[in-house]
Formats: C-alpha cells, sequence, structure tokens
C-alpha cells in the first residue's frame, strides 16, 4: 500500500504566504484573543515588531506532494504531533514548506494491522533557514501488509 | 519583571468550549482540514464513528493557546508536541492543564519542561504531551542585581 521507495525524499518545496486575513481567521476560530496575531499596534510594540500566527499555524500550509507516496483517503488517524520553533511564523512573510516520510512500521494487533507513518516537514525561509519543522505521526488502520 | 519560573509550577489552565458543530466548520475552513468526518454527520456515522469528531488539532490549538498565555511577552516556545488519545465530540468542555516538571538554565537562558494535557467533562484526557519554554535568565536575588 505504501511504496517504501518513497521514504526520505523530500516534496519539492512549496512557497506559502502567512496572510494576515487567514491567521485573524485561524485565531478566531481556535478562540484565541492574544492580540499579536491580529493587533497591528500592539504587534509593533512587541518584541516581534510585527503580527506573528499561532503555534499550530503551520499546519495549515501545503508542504507538497511526495513522490510515489499514495496514502489512503480514509481511516487515517492523526497519532502524535510535534512542532520545533526557532520563531513564530510572521504574517506577510513567505515560507517554503517540504516534507519526506521518515518511517514505515506494522503493529499487529487483536483488531488487526495498524501501520504508523512519520513524517517530517519544515517551513524554510528565503535564505534557507528553517524557522519550524514538525513531525507527525498518522496511523493508517488495516490496510494490506508492505514489505 | 515576570514572575519567576519553579519546579512543580502549575499553568492557568484554560477551559474551552463546549466545543459546537459550528466550531468544527469553522476550524474546517480557516485549517483548509476538510475532512468530513468532522463536519458532517452522515460521512461521520457512515465511517462507523458514531458521529461527528472534533478535529485533534483544534485542540492542540487550544492547548497552544494555554502556553502562549503562560509563557506572556518574554518566553519562546521552543517545543510543543502531542499525543492524541481520544476523540472529542460536539457538546464537550475542554480543560486544559500543565505542570512544570523541569528547569535547567542553559547559558543565559532558563528552559522550563511542561507536561500538559487536555481532558474533557467526560473525564476522558484526550491529549497528553510537552512542551519546551525558554526565556533569558532572571536573577534570583535582587540584592545581587542592586550590590
Amino acid at each position: 500500500m505504501i511504496d517504501p521507495a518513497c521514504l526520505m525524499t523530500w516534496s519539492d518545496p512549496v512557497p506559502g504566504d502567512i496572510e494576515r486575513g487567514a491567521v485573524r481567521k485561524f485565531a478566531e476560530a481556535i478562540g484565541d484573543t492574544n492580540p499579536l496575531y491580529v493587533d497591528e499596534t500592539v504587534a509593533r510594540a512587541s518584541r516581534f515588531g510585527r503580527l506573528i500566527a499561532p503555534p499550530t499555524f503551520a499546519m495549515t500550509l501545503d508542504y507538497g506532494e511526495i513522490p510515489l507516496l499514495q496514502l489512503p483517503h480514509e481511516g487515517l488517524i492523526h497519532g502524535e504531533q510535534t512542532f520545533y520553533y526557532e520563531r513564530p511564523l510572521f504574517v506577510g512573510e513567505r515560507v517554503f514548506c517540504s516534507r519526506r516520510l521518515c518511517d514505515i512500521s506494522t503493529r499487529r494487533g487483536a483488531s488487526g494491522s495498524m501501520t504508523f507513518l512519520v513524517f517530517e516537514s519544515r517551513c524554510q525561509d528565503d535564505d534557507g533557514h528553517i524557522v519550524q519543522s514538525a513531525r507527525m505521526t498518522l496511523i493508517v488502520r488495516g490496510g494490506e501488509e508492505h514489505a | 519583571m515576570p514572575e519567576a519560573w519553579l519546579k512543580g509550577q502549575g499553568l492557568p489552565s484554560i477551559q474551552r468550549g463546549p466545543v459546537t458543530r459550528l466550531d468544527l466548520v469553522r476550524y474546517a475552513g480557516a485549517s483548509g482540514d476538510y475532512n468530513p468526518i468532522h463536519t458532517i454527520e452522515e460521512f461521520a456515522q457512515a465511517a462507523g464513528l458514531g458521529g461527528v469528531i472534533a478535529h485533534g488539532m483544534l485542540s492542540m490549538a487550544y492547548l497552544g493557546t494555554m502556553l502562549t498565555l503562560f509563557a506572556g511577552d518574554d518566553a519562546d516556545l521552543v517545543e510543543f508536541g502531542v499525543r492524541f488519545r481520544a476523540m472529542v465530540r460536539p457538546g464537550d468542555v475542554i480543560e486544559c492543564q500543565g505542570t512544570i516538571t523541569e528547569l535547567v538554565e542553559e547559558g543565559d537562558r532558563l528552559v522550563a519542561k511542561v507536561q500538559f494535557m487536555a481532558k474533557t467533562d467526560k473525564e476522558d484526557t484526550v491529549i497528553k504531551g510537552h512542551a519546551v519554554l525558554s526565556r533569558l535568565f532572571i536573577q534570583r536575588a535582587p540584592q545581587e542585581v542592586e550590590r
């Protein structure tokens, strides 16, 4: 089902614009009233000097397609998620987002098999510096065996 | 001057919800996660979930609010990781709690490791996780500062 040949190959980086309106809508959707996300005056006086995005906002960006990887459309479970921050994402900046599949493992239990897919992702600035990165585990229930 | 951090110190907890179906629609739109198990009842039923379930990332975002409120203007969020353990459903109230479990001095910075969880009013622990916060070291003995 998952071709092991796609392991460790980075997707082509996708430009992601951290848009003011998108950040405001995201902050509203998560009920976070932190003025650093929406209030230009407060943000300018902060140590960042500009509006920033909430810590889980990076999840909304497009990380591109991993060559050969075909995920099932249904039955995926988000198991774990970890973000690593050099700094917050800044409103108005453009980052370059890519991801790769780092690990595939299958565990068999009484209720059938579960496949664990571990992804690594990163957002880089213009100079290639990693601003934020993340690790995500997706669980695929059942499905066929793989090598 | 920000307050001192102490090992064993609890973070101010926050409560969110009850989570509504509209909250899930809003989060779907703001995040771009349109998986219909979060918004369309018939689809969630057919998927065997017994009804729509909240995005795990919405609960993670609530925890992010707790962490950034605690970090305030001075501290950086360095790492933020969760394990999703149970499902949140419309009507659930979510309580976020955390504790500083470790304090380490690294050069001129003080680094706090935090363990946290999110649980519902039905006492399900839906998320367990950890975070790392960092800020400039604060002199604990004021007489040294004043000489």
